[in-house]
């Protein structure tokens, strides 16, 4: 299973790429405050992903003829890490981006490719991921949420999805649900896009425990989509949907949400740091560094065309550990920080991402299941 | 090369390093056999260019055999010679060619600490802190003081004899070449040791049965050998980079996080794997020491975790928020330096 990370080369060719976007976010951010940039990839700005996409920079690995850009996954790695750690805001466009334009690509017809994958790229179009149920969390294959196929060949919409981030900001949702109304678990599901916009959808914000309002429940009453809603193949939904895993998981999204707080430390404790500052940010610094070098290598096997989903469970387990770690330290700091300006912003910056930090090792897959996959992966089970 | 030198070293060692011989080494017996296969496979010399001898073998090729040494506690002291050979070799010195070599810094002149294997050891390349040179003495006539490290692995002191001076020669290698150069090899035996813990945990998991079922079966197992399996993938990949980035001058920032990384998750995998063992792990007689006693071990050499830790942490406090992503991004240049 070790084996799954290799060396963790980045080709090169890259530096130039990696100017140009430091160079745009340098511009487009000097006035952008620390309080906004914390809230990582939680942060909505439909402008920012338009001049993304404006850039060339969405949709990167799509092939040119559907609006995106031929260019490899470090291409697209390189953006992304520079994005999270200016902690730019990038949620409007980021499933989209990662998930739902990969998956459409794959498995969507010809129609779906040209009608979706342009917009998407141009930072227009924005998705959510209509996976979790009331019931339905962990032991996700239990979704009762079912699409009934229609004489006609359309599909009619019944039932409740909840947590999906961004659904009363994005035009779409790719919904896992059951086709096959006699099926059970694994079987009979299928992936699904629903418009946001047609009758009998409700989307009613939820806030979280800070008071923001970024995930939602929504309710599907009789919705009726039409016969081109399928995506692949009826009854692969599990296999489609779990086939997306390593791209989920493995990104410098699982290790950068805390970025922003990082940053502020450093800055608000000064360039002469005693012993006990300098060994708590230093150490953050080498997971730092060495969380990166494995995202690059799992970077590196899945542009071989290799699949190495246990070692990006792995990534994304310590990736959301370090980022709750870094809270950790930054509380265990707060004291010593010289007081002025970078304290008192330090100290807004470690309550935003404070209150973040429970759904680092949730979202995407709890770490208790994580770690199931990985004992797994070694062969216990 | 990478694959060729992985199969051919870690064939030699499933063969030729048993218990027994762990046994042996741990008593005072130096694994003659074994040093000898090491020698007729041209290891000690595998990162000397071609020019002095050598196989000229990259740092990322390197990785593959310091990390098996590690994953079967070799009572060698082979990822020592190479990087000895390799600092003479930097330097326009022909290594030894035969005889085990182990490096040290400090002066001639005085006690030398902790050096590793230096009872067994012919030849020492040391790195003067006072002149900065390279010098290649022999140890033939040298006053050895011995001891031990926790894992029983010879850490002793040496005081060169008159006259022990081989050659030496200017090197523009960097003042802390032989703290780097260590960290760089422990952090990749860590990583190597944490591999193999992993998977004797995991079969040990799937054989032992209590209350009527293998103990795997249990979440509370499972969930841990998971995270010794991460804290073995993150010493894997952070001493991975450290050997990638290995120039000539080898690179501060990956060293350091690689060994800062690697002695904290040889703290926490080590414990694990205990805890997975219970009792029959902490018996001399069962080999699951072998591997833990040499990850305290390797976790304290050449700077503890904290010790790389805090000297990192003055690097970027000195460069600010501003320069923090900037130099992270920048450890890890994204050309391959394959020298
Ligand atoms: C901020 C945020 C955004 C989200 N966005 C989305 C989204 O856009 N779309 C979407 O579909 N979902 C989304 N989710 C939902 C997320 O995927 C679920 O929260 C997650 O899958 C866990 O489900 P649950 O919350 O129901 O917890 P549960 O499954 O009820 O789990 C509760 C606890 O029990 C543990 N547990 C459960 N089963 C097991 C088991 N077999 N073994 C061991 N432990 C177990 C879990 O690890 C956890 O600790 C989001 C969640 C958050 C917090």
């Amino acid at each position: 299973m070790l084996d799954q990370f290799g060396p963790p080369v980045l080709p090169p060719g890259l530096e130039p790429l990696r100017a140009d976007v430091r160079a745009f976010l340098a511009d487009w951010g000097s006035a952008y405050p620390a309080e906004k940039r914390a809230l990582s990839w939680m942060g909505f700005d439909a402008d920012f992903s338009r001049a993304l996409g404006a850039k060339g920079w969405l949709g990167l690995s799509i092939p040119r003829e559907y609006g995106g850009h031929d260019a490899s996954p470090f291409e697209r790695f390189v953006v992304n890490e520079e994005l999270l750690a200016a902690g730019a805001p990038v949620t409007a466009h980021w499933i989209a981006d990662r998930q739902s334009a990969p998956l459409l690509l794959r498995h969507g017809t010809e129609a779906q490719k040209q009608r979706y994958l342009p917009a998407i790229c141009a930072g227009e179009m924005y998705f959510c991921i209509g996976m979790s149920e009331p019931g339905s969390g962990s032991d996700l294959a239990s979704v009762r949420t079912k699409a009934d196929r229609q004489t006609d060949g359309s599909w009619l919409l019944n039932g409740r999805k909840v947590w999906t981030t961004n659904a009363d900001r994005c035009q779409a949702m790719i919904a896992l649900v059951r086709t096959d109304p006699a099926s059970e678990r694994h079987a009979g599901l299928s992936q699904i896009l629903v418009d946001l916009t047609l009758p009998g959808v409700m989307i009613r914000p939820i806030k979280d425990l800070s008071g923001h309002e970024h995930f939602n429940e929504v309710t599907f009453d009789d919705v009726r989509l039409g016969a081109d809603a399928l995506i692949g193949v009826e009854g692969d939904g599990w296999a489609q949907a779990t086939s997306e895993l390593a791209f989920e998981r493995s990104g410098p999204e699982r290790f950068l949400s805390a970025m922003t707080l990082f940053r502020c430390l450093v800055g608000a404790v000064g360039p002469a740091p005693d012993a006990r500052q300098a060994v708590e940010i230093g150490r953050l610094v080498a997971w730092l560094i060495s969380l990166r070098s494995m995202s690059i290598s799992v970077t590196a096997q899945l542009a071989s065309g290799q699949d190495p989903v246990w070692a990006a469970s792995c990534v994304k387990d310590l990736g959301t550990g370090y980022e709750q770690e870094t809270v950790e330290v930054a509380m265990r700091l707060i004291d010593s920080l010289p007081p002025g300006a970078q304290a008192t912003t330090t100290r807004r910056v470690l309550a935003i991402v404070q209150s973040m930090a429970p759904s680092f090792s949730l979202r995407g897959g709890t770490r208790e299941i994580l770690r199931g996959i990985l004992a797994r992966g070694l062969g216990v089970r | 090369m990478r694959t060729l030198l992985q199969q051919s070293i870690e064939r030699l060692l499933a063969d030729a390093v048993t218990p027994d011989v762990l046994r042996a080494a741990e008593a005072g017996v130096w694994p003659a056999d074994l040093w000898g296969k090491i020698e007729e496979l041209g290891l000690p010399l595998a990162a000397v260019p071609e020019d002095l001898g050598g196989a000229g073998a990259s740092w990322t090729d390197i990785f593959v055999v310091v990390r098996a040494c590690g994953a079967a506690a070799a009572p060698a002291p082979l990822p020592e010679a190479i990087l000895a050979n390799s600092l003479l070799a930097a330097a326009g010195l022909e290594p030894p060619e035969s005889g085990a070599i182990v490096f040290a810094a400090g002066t001639a002149d005085a006690p030398l600490p902790e050096v590793p294997w230096g009872r067994h050891a012919k030849w020492l390349a040391l790195h003067d802190t006072r002149t900065g040179r390279i010098a290649l003495h022999a140890l033939a006539e040298a006053r050895i003081v011995l001891d031990n490290n926790v894992a029983g692995e010879p850490r002793d002191t040496i005081t060169l004899a008159p006259g022990s001076l081989v050659a030496d020669a200017a090197t523009s290698a960097a003042t802390d070449a032989v703290m780097l150069g260590g960290a760089m090899l422990r952090s990749a035996q860590m990583a190597g040791a944490l591999g193999r813990l992993t998977e004797i945990s995991a079969e040990y998991a799937n054989e032992r049965v209590q209350f009527g079922r293998p103990i795997g079966k249990f979440q509370a197992v499972q969930q841990q050998l998971a995270v010794l399996a991460t804290q073995a993938a993150a010493a894997v990949a952070a001493s991975e980079a450290a050997f990638l980035m290995a120039t000539p001058n080898t690179e501060a920032l990956t060293t350091a996080s690689a060994k800062a990384v690697s002695g904290e998750a040889a703290g926490k995998g080590a414990s694990i794997a205990h805890a997975v063992f219970g009792a029959i792990g902490f018996t001399h007689e069962h080999s699951l020491h072998f591997l833990t006693r040499r990850l305290w071990a390797w976790r304290a050499e050449y700077g503890s975790d904290a010790y790389w830790a805090e000297q990192l942490g003055r690097t970027i406090a000195a460069r600010g928020d501003e320069g923090l992503w900037p130099l992270v991004t920048a450890a890890f240049a994204e050309t391959k330096t394959d020298d």
